[in-house]
């Protein structure tokens, strides 16, 4: 099997694994990085939502070697050490994680919109697809608007 | 362990019911706490044409499973470690309803601890608990809220009792805060350096009180979840972050239809060939593949040729389903004859529970033994059905409770982790079992299809009688009350699942009004799909389809939807939520073409909750809920902010599930296989302005919160819906059209 070369989280690291092979996989399995999660495998929850080279992506849909001498961010690499993201932060303020379980993604894509815009709107928070089954849509919202509010 | 060492002095103080504390032989300080429950009070009734006492409003589930906790030794466990900590097991299930902060905030104020140094863990499936290790029932601070701060109690008690004997003074002079006791001259002794002495069996102390609840500082105040930093950070461990040394990925291909069998693998050799296959076995559910990674083992099972056996529910389609449930719905008492009535009807289609973390478990199964780590609410009978289908003895598997992604009733059951035992067990490897989302959704459990009718009577502007009739496809009650027993017992083909179903239904359901001859009945019918109690179980659409009616009965009397139930409505602090809606959201004022206001309530577990939307129907097809004003009096809240995400949970299930997300059953198997197809609320389908006010405590017992905020929205949508456009609302969700390809079966 082909080996692949990207960065995660700041660490340059080497996967054997078939050219196919959904990244989210790539980083769960063989990595151990399971900040994100599964919950479609089709790119419709966005639970898996990371960055590559500061862009939110897919890991579910992304094959491996898309991310070959890429740079990849998920939840792990956020922080600054234990220095949260403003994100982070704001996510703690307003309590919003119930199961938890899609917060990573919701925050990656919160951090994503935040970086094309400073000050969104309720109608580009509303484009946020990323699914809560949990239901914490409000203060999520909330979540976002304070955050932006303090970057 | 040691004998009881202490029971409350006043039994009145922890609400009719009595302790027993056990000092637990630990190089640490230990309290197990066993609880007896006495009896439960009757609730009130009052006038207009009154209706008589429902047996929910009597006892209710919630009730039940507090009693059925009682005689059990419910031993809770609780450890002050030498770093000063203390550690809750608790024997229940956290899948984000934020049980574990509740609890730990109980913990630390009896303690007078800091939150931050209180660690609550989810306890292993402990049989001995029997009825006391279910979740469920909103049922956890009401059945723990005086048992865990007995115990927190007790534990400081015999603090202050070593640190009176090292300091020889008498433990009534001394006093704690901030983890150590204190003595007057100022002399301190952290709990990390008591709970050593503390343990001494030797050591008497007098009995024990929890603080009385004025003195409260923490509890009733608005705290974050104590886990909210890991799940930030992405360091929360669910079951399949889990590491378990040799424990490869397994998914496995499913039937075409539901309940479907194997009859035979065609291309087992060419399946194994692939890049990264390990392993593949036949199991009774379908045909398990192991590979290096999940995506390995998925390209694996998709790949599988085989032949299939028919399933249990082949012929079966959404029309097919609601004639049977049409049929079924028992016949009204009262003809309509010399009165005025309104009639209703109504239809909910199936929903999936569809947690964000798919089913799934980490099973070891190896050498005559069992270990199996899932997100379980019923792990008792887990255990022993595990144990069972196995063929091992009990004390042979051992069961750990996970965190879970999510439930809303479906980690009542447990079909992961028996699945994943028998894969282990026919691969005789550790595996990590996930289901694909497709098959969680199709092969998963799902809230049952329902049919309802109903129909009220009145006159000079009094309802006479109230009928409902409440047709469903069967709810599957087989896990019992947690352990085999009952389950078996729900098992049973005479009286069974149907007689279970029978007592939640009149445990849970209860009419908040006045309406004179009020009778609510359920008749399921037997279709052996996959489902699991949902959200509020049975009260979603029973008591949603309800707040319709009283709309609908409140306009054919000529009057306001917020007067009428005002003044139908039984119990003030039912009427006392409705009146903060109303102010709060501002009932009554006047919206723009295509919007409209709505407004419901719901009463359940001994709490009340109203909730007023705002609906932008402009476009009948694709309404969005712009604003929702919602008020819950759970007696004693623990903590409101907890309280308020379970209510901003309960009204995105409503919007949902009124609004757009349902499964439309298609030859013996639900058509939807994902999000873009089983259309759960989005952010852009969430209201931009949510208000949750929590009453303050007003010395009821404490209520519960779980399930409460479903019903409520569901009823005020609807009634906004009908307010907005003119349109009855009859069958949900309203918007329902197959707009995906379906994925191949």
């Amino acid at each position: 099997m082909p080996n692949y070369t990207f960065v995660v989280n700041g660490k340059t690291v080497t996967v054997d694994a078939p050219a196919d092979l959904p990244m989210l996989w790539a980083l769960r399995d063989k990595l151990k990085v399971r900040g994100p999660k599964y919950g479609c495998g089709i790119n419709v929850c966005k639970a898996c939502t990371s960055h590559l080279d500061g862009e939110a992506f897919n890991p579910c849909v992304t094959p491996v070697s898309d991310c070959a001498g890429k740079e990849v961010t998920t939840i792990e690499g956020l922080a600054d050490g234990e220095d949260l993201h403003p994100v982070q932060e704001a996510w703690l303020e307003q309590d919003v994680a119930q199961c938890g379980y899609c917060q990573p993604g919701q925050i990656m894509a919160a951090v994503a919109l935040l970086k094309k815009t400073k000050n969104p709107t309720d109608a580009e928070i509303d484009a946020i697809e990323n699914v809560c089954r949990c239901g914490t849509y409000f203060r999520i919202r909330e979540a976002i608007k304070s955050a932006a509010a303090k970057m | 362990m040691a004998s009881p060492t202490t029971e409350p002095a006043d039994p009145g103080q922890v609400g009719r019911r009595r302790f027993l504390t056990y000092l637990v032989a630990a190089p640490t300080l230990t309290i197990a706490t066993k609880l007896t429950a006495d009896a439960v009070a009757p609730a009130e009734a009052e006038a207009a044409i009154p209706t008589l006492p429902q047996p929910a409003e009597i006892l209710d589930l919630g009730d039940v499973l507090t009693l059925s906790c009682a005689p059990t030794a419910g031993l809770l466990v609780l450890e002050i470690t030498a770093d000063g900590r203390a550690r809750l097991q608790l024997p229940r299930c956290e899948v984000g309803q934020g049980i574990s902060t509740a609890n730990a905030m109980l913990v630390a104020e009896e303690l007078d601890l800091p939150l931050d140094r209180v660690d609550v863990v989810l306890a292993d499936a402990r049989t001995e608990l029997l009825f006391n290790q279910l979740t469920g029932g909103s049922n956890t601070m009401r059945s723990l809220y005086d048992p865990v701060r007995v115990t927190a109690a007790t534990a400081r008690a015999r603090m202050m009792a070593a640190a009176g004997a090292q300091w020889g003074t008498d433990a009534s002079r001394l006093s704690t805060r901030d983890g150590a006791v204190w003595a007057p001259d100022g002399r301190k002794a952290g709990y990390g350096t008591l709970a050593g002495p503390a343990s001494r069996s030797g050591l008497t102390i007098g009995a024990v009180q929890p603080k009385a609840e004025s003195a409260h500082t923490l509890v009733g105040t608005p705290t974050s979840r104590k886990d909210a930093r890991a799940m930030v950070t992405g360091k929360q461990v669910y079951t399949l972050d889990l590491d378990v040394p040799g424990a490869m990925p397994v998914m496995v291909r499913r039937p075409p239809t539901i309940n479907g069998t194997v009859k035979k693998v065609n291309n087992e050799a060419a399946v194994r060939a692939m890049p990264g296959i390990i392993d593949i076995a036949v199991v009774k559910t379908g045909v398990a593949v192991m590979a290096e990674t999940f995506g390995q083992a998925l390209d694996g099972k998709d790949a599988l040729d085989v032949t299939w056996g028919p399933g249990t529910v082949d012929g079966e389609n959404n029309d097919s389903i609601k004639k049977k449930l049409q049929a079924a719905a028992l016949p009204f008492v009262v003809p309509p004859l010399l009165t005025q009535y309104v009639d209703g009807e109504f239809d909910f289609a199936f929903a999936s529970h569809a947690p964000m973390e798919s089913n799934s478990a980490v099973a070891d199964v190896r050498d005559g033994s069992a270990t199996i780590w899932a997100g379980l609410k019923s792990p008792i009978v887990a255990k022993q059905t595990i144990a069972q289908e196995l063929g091992l003895p009990e004390n042979k598997v051992t069961v750990h409770v996970q965190q879970g992604g999510g439930s809303f009733g479906r980690r009542l059951f447990f079909d992961a982790a028996l699945e994943a035992a028998h894969i282990s067990q026919a691969m005789k490897k550790p595996v990590r079992l996930m289901w694909s989302r497709i098959d969680d959704m199709r092969h998963g459990r799902a809230r049952a299809a329902s049919h309802h009718k109903i129909r009220a009577t009145f006159a000079l502007g009094q309802v006479l009688t109230f009928e409902h009739r409440v047709a469903s496809v069967e709810t599957d009650w087989s896990h019992g009350l947690g352990e085999i027993l009952t389950a078996f017992a729900a098992k049973l083909p005479v009286g069974g699942n149907l007689s279970f179903a029978q007592t939640v239904f009149l445990l849970t359901i209860k009419s908040p009004y006045n309406f004179g001859v009020t009778t609510q009945l359920l008749n399921e019918v037997p279709l052996k799909f996959h489902t699991s109690a949902w959200r509020s179980v049975y009260s979603a659409n029973t008591r949603g389809a309800e707040e319709i009616m009283v709309d609908e009965i409140a306009k054919k009397l000529g009057k306001d939807p917020l007067q009428f139930r005002r003044e139908f409505i039984k119990v003030d602090r039912q009427r006392a939520v409705l009146d903060k809606v109303a102010e709060l959201g501002e009932w009554g004022k006047t919206m723009p073409k295509g919007f409209a206001q709505g407004i419901a309530v719901h009463g359940e577990y001994k709490s009340y909750t109203a909730c007023l939307v705002e609906l932008d129907a402009r476009d009948p097809k694709y309404p969005r809920v712009t604003k929702a004003t919602i008020a819950v009096d759970v007696g004693k809240p623990v903590n409101p902010r907890g309280i308020q995400a379970q209510m901003l949970g309960g009204l995105t299930d409503a919007i949902s599930t009124t609004l757009t997300a349902g499964l439309h059953i298609d030859k013996g198997l639900p058509l939807e296989g994902s999000y873009s197809q089983f259309h759960y609320a989005r952010q852009k389908n969430s209201p931009p302005d949510v208000t949750v006010h929590v009453m303050p405590a007003n010395g009821e017992d404490i209520g519960g919160a779980g399930e409460l905020g479903l019903p409520a929205p569901v009823g005020a949508i609807a009634n906004a819906y009908a307010r907005a456009t003119g349109i009855k609302p009859r069958s949900f969700p309203i918007t329902f059209p197959v707009d995906f390809d379906p994925f191949p079966r």
